[in-house]
């Protein structure tokens, strides 16, 4: 077996080799799905303003008038380059958009990862453990209504009850005006900025307008977590060597904790790298309804404003970052666990 | 097949009930309602709260004209126009919105809505999905590679930016109504049907009763049709269950974000609750709560559905209270027979 058994770098070549062809075909498919709309990307975001010359010269001054070979080729220059132009409308590097706004969709996932994991484990684990009792009747309650709320709603609930009923809470934005001018921006993650250049009261409201948000996104993704730690709590108690722990005597209590649950854990690492694109999804919903200056709520903007240049870039940056992250979770996983590996 | 000899830790046999060793051969529907009418325990509660629910909403849909007190976007009544964002009161029991609409109006006919969209996006995702999966998993070889290769792509993608491209490019050709929404949520749910499909076609093809159908010289077409279908079509219901309730709150993002069914079109929830965002600032909770409960609500019972299905369809989940399992005689070996 020892030789079946393939070391970490092979296996990471291997799976590096296996993403490829994935990218090729996601980049062609986002090039497809933006050049079979109607109407060149030009005519779409400015027909109504310029004239037929100015329309004409922009064309050419965008590479739209090129054989679409060149234009396919030149996209994929674009993304190895990562350098996506300027968007049609407001004429913005693409690269920086990405940048700015993707920093906050970046704090607000990983706030909301990090909700959905404090509300999740807990839960799961008590879920899985108290199998088919009240609590297990509720958690599971409690998993399927967060699924069945929309995040959008949930987050108009909250809105409504803290920001404006009770009065705790911001209703909207990243941080308050005054904040937002002052405070210097290094990384672009505001709760990072603040802390950086010292400033508690910016801190304080950078967390205060995090909260909400990460709140609503992290119970979309906790039901996830409760009913995958449930069921592997359910399946590892059944194992031979819980079983086997029982029989030589150990404790109930440890047996649960040290031979049940820490390998009920393992899996989440996996099936949170495949919550990606749900991640990225309710991310986009929850930028709307809080008004988060995230990327999709620029993706939002920029496709009611019919901008191709810039919605095709964010839509890349999007398509590669689930590659991207599944990637890095599948290394993370076959380190943890040699059973993964070819 | 596997041996129905196997005793559970508990120790009742998961014999099936003496009439199918008649060898009956049972169609796929009759046998899934004796599973369904066989559920125990909670699995009974989840399918039944679930399909009450269901039928609720399928009969608002259905007799939206005649239950709804006014149209989808009806603002006036005999020529006096409707108060704008009034609270619940005895002549709009829902309240009315922005736009002078009857909430209550507008949430019975957006479940017709929903319902219509999501029809039609499980039948699409049906017809191209099942197929694509038979003949890729039969046939394998490069179209299989391809197959597999773009299916993967579709399902990596977030799945709600996909749904939200397809909708704004079909826009202009196809206009904003019920179809665009279908279509673009069909694409979502492709990959997933293809996926189950392909997978459980690769595993019975090698089976004896496939290898014994080509070697009778039964056409590709035969035996795809046959015999592949409808033993690789045992876990689409519960798919099928499943993605409609997820399908119900894509459409509702989709409208969210502005890209979903106009309001000139039809009723449709997730646009009521974009409008409502303004509203819930100022402390008017009743245009965006009723419509968002009947999200979760109809969410719910299609969840329950499908896991309740999920649970008596799986052997490995169903769990069977104590049966009392009457073995047929020629089973038994001879010296057994006369209890001693």
């Amino acid at each position: 077996m020892a030789t079946s058994t393939g070391s970490l770098r092979r296996y990471a070549l291997t799976r590096i080799a296996l993403v490829i062809p994935m990218v090729l075909i996601l980049l062609t498919l986002v090039f497809v799905l933006m050049r079979v709309a109607p109407g060149d990307p030009i005519q779409a975001a400015l027909g109504a303003k310029l004239s037929p010359e100015q329309l004409a010269e922009k064309r050419h001054a965008a590479g739209f008038d090129k054989p679409m070979l060149v234009q396919y080729a030149e996209y994929l220059r674009q993304v190895v380059t990562l350098n996506f132009g300027h968007a049609i409308t407001d004429n913005q590097p693409i690269t920086t958009i990405l940048k700015i706004n993707g920093a906050a969709t970046l704090e607000l996932t990983i706030a909301a990862l990090f909700v959905a994991l404090a509300i999740g484990v807990p839960v799961g684990l008590l879920a899985g453990r108290l199998h088919d009792g009240v609590f297990d009747g509720f958690g599971r309650l409690f998993g399927i209504i967060t699924y069945a709320a929309p995040v959008f709603f949930v987050g108009l609930i909250f809105q409504l009850v803290f920001s404006k009923w009770l009065n705790v809470l911001p209703n909207s934005g990243q941080l308050n005006a005054l904040n937002n001018a002052l405070l210097p921006r290094h990384t672009h993650l505001t709760v990072i900025d603040a802390i950086w250049d010292g400033n508690s009261a910016a801190f304080t409201d950078a967390l205060k307008h995090l909260v909400m948000p990460a709140v609503t996104l992290g119970l979309l993704l906790c039901g996830v977590v409760i009913r995958l730690i449930r069921t592997n709590i359910i399946q590892t108690l059944k194992g031979d060597y819980v079983e086997a722990a029982r029989a030589r005597g150990v404790p109930e209590s440890k047996v649960v904790w040290r031979h049940a649950f820490r390998n009920a854990l393992v899996p989440v690492v996996t099936v949170m790298g495949l919550q990606v694109a749900l991640l990225l999804s309710g991310a986009v919903l929850t930028e709307e309804t809080f008004n988060w200056p995230g990327i999709g709520n620029r993706l939002v903007y920029y496709l009611t404003n019919r901008d191709y240049a810039a919605v095709q870039g964010i839509i890349t940056v999007f398509a590669l970052a689930v590659v991207v992250i599944s990637l890095l979770i599948d290394f993370v996983n076959a380190a943890i666990d040699p059973r993964v590996r070819y | 097949m596997t041996a129905p000899s196997v005793a559970e830790p508990g120790g009742e046999s998961i014999l099936e009930p003496t009439q199918d060793l008649r060898g009956r051969p049972q169609g796929p529907v009759k046998r899934l309602r004796q599973q369904v009418k066989g559920a125990q325990g909670l699995s009974k509660w989840l399918l039944w709260i679930g399909a009450a629910i269901t039928v609720i909403f399928v009969i608002l849909a259905v007799f939206a004209p005649l239950i709804a007190p006014y149209g989808f976007d009806q603002y006036q009544s005999g020529g006096t126009r409707f108060p704008k964002q009034e609270g619940p009161s005895g002549a709009h029991w829902f309240g009315t919105n922005v736009r002078s609409v009857d909430v209550l109006s507008v949430v019975i006919y957006g479940s017709r809505t929903a319902i219509e969209v999501v029809l039609l996006a499980v039948c699409f995702s049906l017809l191209v999905g099942v197929p694509l999966g038979l003949v890729s998993g039969y046939y394998g070889g490069g179209l299989d590679r391809v197959l597999v290769l773009v299916m993967d792509a579709l399902f990596a993608f977030p799945y709600l930016l996909l749904a939200i491209v397809i909708a704004f490019l079909l826009q202009d050709s196809v206009g904003s109504g019920v179809l665009t929404a279908a279509i673009a949520i069909t694409v979502i749910y492709v990959p997933q049907y293809f996926r189950v499909v392909r997978g459980s076609v690769l595993s019975a093809r090698e089976e004896h009763y496939v290898e014994a159908a080509r070697a009778l010289g039964a056409k590709p077409r035969t035996i795809m049709g046959r015999y592949l279908f409808f033993n690789v079509i045992q876990s689409v219901p519960v798919i099928a269950t499943l993605n409609a309730a997820d399908a119900i709150l894509t459409l509702a993002g989709l409208g969210f974000l502005g890209f979903g069914i106009q309001p000139t079109e039809a009723a449709e929830w997730g646009y009521e609750l974009q409008r409502g965002v303004a509203d819930m600032g100022a402390g008017l909770w009743w245009t965006s709560i009723f419509p968002g409960a009947a999200i979760v609500l109809l969410v719910t019972g299609l969840t329950l559905v499908g896991e309740g299905l999920n649970d008596v369809l799986n052997p490995l989940l169903r769990r069977r209270t104590g049966r009392p399992v009457v073995l047929p005689k020629r089973m038994l070996p001879r010296h057994e027979e006369e209890p001693v």
